[in-house]
């Protein structure tokens, strides 16, 4: 019991004083998560959107298997880009396995799914609404998609921090495609998994903190965003 | 640009410029969903602008004969010819509808209004004048930056109206625009439509709201049973009647 309180002294002063070691996880952690959510959008919003408004054969079966992703095993998805970016897969060349950047296309894939599977709800709800008003205006297919996005925002920027939620908290696909090398791939969730298991419960307590805090974060930022659109009838 | 605010003959004159859509005619039109027939071998030509109002018990098909006529849903059999063509885009941009459930993107009302022009393909310039204008037209221009969907139901559907007159459509289609909002809301949207058919719009409505037929109706097409029971003008509909489903309907009894 006096260890437990001594580590967790040790980790709030780690957090308090700002430690180097752990400022620089956290750091990397929120900057391949940021980017990959961020780049996971871009193609969600585009996807969820088209899926949304196009007729297409096998769209039935597309938007089927973008929900059943959605609950894609982050350590498959890691193995999934793993095997692309191999010496001996077909991005190999491209030299990115154990770099941030192969952390980043992993939790690029595991978001995708999540944003365009919301996005794809969202839109289809306000098509419903929206959709007999539309036509009658003449709107293109690529118009409609541009109208639904922009007036389903909020519910937008929920999938989006689902998103984030997601990826920052996904310890299985960056273990494997980033390696877990100090001061290169390290995560927070990726270095808590390797204190523990060396016993040094600090840091990894410091970590734990740090990603409860920001998991309230993003809860509070979703309700905020809900309450804002249902006030304002945005939602 | 149509000016709205333009006089109704300036207006008409610019409506006929690009060469009328009327008349609007119906050949054996059949429409089929779900195994049932909605509408039943229709034929009907309007010729006159003004308002038609097309009128009939609950379940006739009057909701989906309008959006028929506007190319919304496409027919099981028959055709439909404005000026003797086929709908098509051109047509379909020179239309606009307004619905029985205000339909409001989640945008201000302003906002509202900018997008239908946009979609519209109006210049950024023109569209701030027009949307001015029509706001102005429904009185809401006190409402311009608030949230469309946090007007009362009366104010939304006025918003809806303005949208649609915004647009300049010669023909403009409503499927009983005042079911649900309150008396003085009806009112003003009914000024609307009389003002809007004195520029040379031509407008076909939809209602069970026998008072409103008799103020708006030029002519009134009777629908039972998807079929076309009588058309006529207005005077003579609401005075003589020749059919016994219309007589029934104008005393306010059943009409099965």
């Amino acid at each position: 019991m006096t260890e437990l309180t001594e580590a967790f002294h040790t980790a709030l002063q780690l957090i308090v004083t700002l430690d180097s070691k752990l400022l620089g996880i956290v750091l990397l952690s929120l900057k391949v998560s940021l980017t990959a959510v961020a780049i996971a959008s871009l193609i969600g919003f585009a996807l969820g959107g088209a899926l949304a408004v196009y007729r297409f054969p096998g769209r039935g079966t597309l938007a089927a298997i973008l929900s059943a992703l959605m609950g894609l095993p982050p350590v498959v998805a890691g193995l999934f880009v793993y095997l692309l970016l191999s010496n001996t897969g077909p991005f190999g060349v491209l030299q990115l396995l154990y770099t941030p950047t192969a952390m980043i296309v992993a939790q690029v894939v595991i978001v995708t799914p999540i944003v365009a599977a919301l996005t794809r709800q969202a839109c289809e709800d306000l098509l419903e609404e929206y959709d007999e008003q539309l036509r009658s205006l003449g709107a293109s297919s690529a118009a409609i998609v541009g109208t639904l996005l922009w007036d389903g925002r909020y519910r937008l920027v929920t999938a989006v921090l689902a998103g984030f939620g997601r990826a920052i908290a996904e310890v299985g696909a960056v273990m494997i495609v980033g390696g877990n090398i100090d001061h290169v791939t390290r995560t927070m969730t990726t270095t808590i998994a390797l204190e523990t298991s060396k016993g040094n419960i600090a840091l990894a307590l410091a970590l734990g903190i740090v990603l409860l805090v920001i998991a309230f974060a993003v809860n509070a930022a979703l309700m905020s965003v809900r309450r804002f659109a249902a006030r304002f009838a945005y939602a | 640009m149509l000016d709205p605010t333009a006089s109704p003959r300036a207006f008409t004159t610019a409506l006929a410029g690009r060469g009328g859509l009327l008349p609007l005619e119906l050949r054996r039109l059949t429409y089929e969903a779900n195994g049932k027939r909605v509408i039943d071998n229709v034929d009907l030509a309007l010729q006159q602008p003004g308002i038609t109002v097309i009128m009939g018990p609950n379940g006739a098909g009057k909701s989906v004969l309008l959006r028929l006529m506007h190319g919304l849903i496409a027919p099981t059999r028959g055709e439909i010819l404005w000026a003797g063509r086929r709908m098509d885009r051109e047509i379909a941009l020179r239309q606009a509808m307004v619905f029985q459930k205000p339909v409001l993107l989640r945008r201000s009302a302003a906002a509202n209004i900018r997008h239908a022009l946009g979609v519209r393909g109006i210049d950024k310039g023109e569209r701030a004048i027009r949307v001015d204008g029509a706001l102005k037209l429904a009185g809401l221009e006190g409402r311009a930056a608030m949230p469309a969907r946090v007007l009362s139901g009366g104010e939304q559907q006025r918003l809806c109206l303005a949208r649609a007159l915004s647009l300049e459509p010669e023909v403009l289609f409503l499927d009983e625009p005042t079911a649900s909002v309150d008396p003085a809301s009806t009112l003003a949207i009914e000024r609307l439509l009389i003002e809007a058919q004195h520029r040379g719009i031509k407008i076909i409505v939809v209602t069970h709201d026998v008072g409103q037929a008799r103020r708006l109706a030029q002519d009134v097409v009777f629908l039972h049973h998807g079929q076309v029971v009588e058309h006529g003008l207005a005077k003579r509909f609401f005075t003589e009647p020749r059919s016994e489903a219309a007589r029934c309907f104008l005393a306010g009894g059943l009409v099965l």
